[in-house]
């Protein structure tokens, strides 16, 4: 990853985290399939509401024919944390168009925002919307595919993680909260250090009264406060 | 395709929509105070290890999470693929190769 701020660059930058893409995308596929969704089904539900872990609650809800503001209210709290990375992101666009920011909300995800924050650290702390259009439109097209080709796939490929791929996702956050560790500059190694491991230890304790999806958003909004609390004081 | 999957899907839509859309256009709007700067500075580090962490346990309602051994193992080498490399791409190959072995030898 470099400074550079380009559409092209943008595609570029994303590659690394396309693989954790395919890899659940495909799952996503093969389990919608098994549950007798059309591919339609699949590739609406990827269009529209793109989201790895909502999809497969929703898929399973449907299923169970679950009532509708039940899967909703499911859907909203799991991508709830989709809020607090898009404040977070915000403001590096402030002086960007209403139509820039719709765009780049619409279609951001755990692994881009993720991903900018990283290239934060390359660019003397700047964002461009083309970049993230570039990561966003690329990441997007290929989640859509993915859950398409596992959909048809689904007869063929009866069990997608024995080659290890549903590891993507899990390898992907490995990295870049690595890399966001090391390349941080703003916070010390040390300070950044203790609010993982206060969020580690939250999550453990949060996920005995809470399922992961809820433990996470609780985790991540205490290791915030955390943070603030232990940071030196200016 | 029946309307309850239709409706479903859209609203579920709507509903994370306006969850990514709405903070980018407070924020455009709004002077952000500095403390909730600071606090949402801690969003990366914070989001990222829980989403890490949410992987390797296992929630079982009403009793303390187990662990999943199978993503806590091959996470050894992708944490060590990153600190040699520095590379996303080598962690996300090292770590698929990981549980690709560990499901093969069957440990986990």
């Amino acid at each position: 990853m470099n400074a550079d701020l380009t559409f092209r660059s943008g595609l570029k930058d994303v590659i690394p985290t396309l693989f954790g893409y395919i890899g659940v995308g495909l799952a996503m596929g093969i389990v919608a399939n098994t549950s007798h969704l059309s591919v339609l089904v699949v590739l609406l539900m990827s269009l529209i509401v793109y989201a790895g872990s909502a999809q497969f609650i929703i898929i399973s809800m449907l299923l169970a024919g679950s009532p509708i503001s039940a899967i909703v209210l499911s859907t909203f709290l799991i991508n709830s944390r989709m809020i607090l990375m898009s404040m977070s992101l915000a403001r590096y666009f402030k002086q960007d168009s209403l139509l820039n920011n719709i765009g780049i909300g619409s279609l951001l995800t755990d692994e881009t925002f993720a991903l900018s924050m990283n290239k934060l650290n390359q660019t003397n702390h700047q964002l461009k919307p083309n970049w993230l259009h570039g990561a966003n439109l690329l990441a997007y097209a290929i989640w859509a595919l993915a859950t398409v080709v596992g959909c048809l796939l689904g007869n063929l490929i009866t069990d997608p993680n024995q080659f290890g791929l549903d590891f993507a996702v899990v390898g992907m956050f490995i990295g870049l909260l690595y890399l966001q560790m090391i390349t941080d500059r703003s916070k010390p190694i040390k300070l950044q250090l203790l609010v993982v491991i206060f969020v580690a230890i939250m999550m453990y304790f949060l996920m005995r009264w809470f399922p992961g999806n809820i433990a996470l958003l609780i985790a991540t909004l205490l290791g915030c406060g955390f943070g603030m609390a232990v940071s030196p004081h200016d | 395709m029946t309307n309850y999957i239709l409706i479903t899907i859209l609203l579920a839509g709507l509903v994370t929509w306006l969850s990514r859309v709405v903070p980018f256009a407070i924020i455009k709007n709004l002077t952000v105070p500095r403390w909730l700067i600071n606090f949402l500075s801690f969003v990366p580090v914070a989001i990222m290890t829980a989403i890490f962490i949410e992987s390797l346990l296992v929630y079982h309602a009403g009793h303390w999470p187990g662990f999943n051994l199978e993503n806590i193992y091959a996470s050894i080498p992708a944490i060590i693929a990153g600190v040699l490399t520095k590379s996303l791409l080598a962690v996300v190959i090292t770590g698929v190769i990981a549980m690709a072995a560990i499901r093969l030898l069957g440990w986990g």
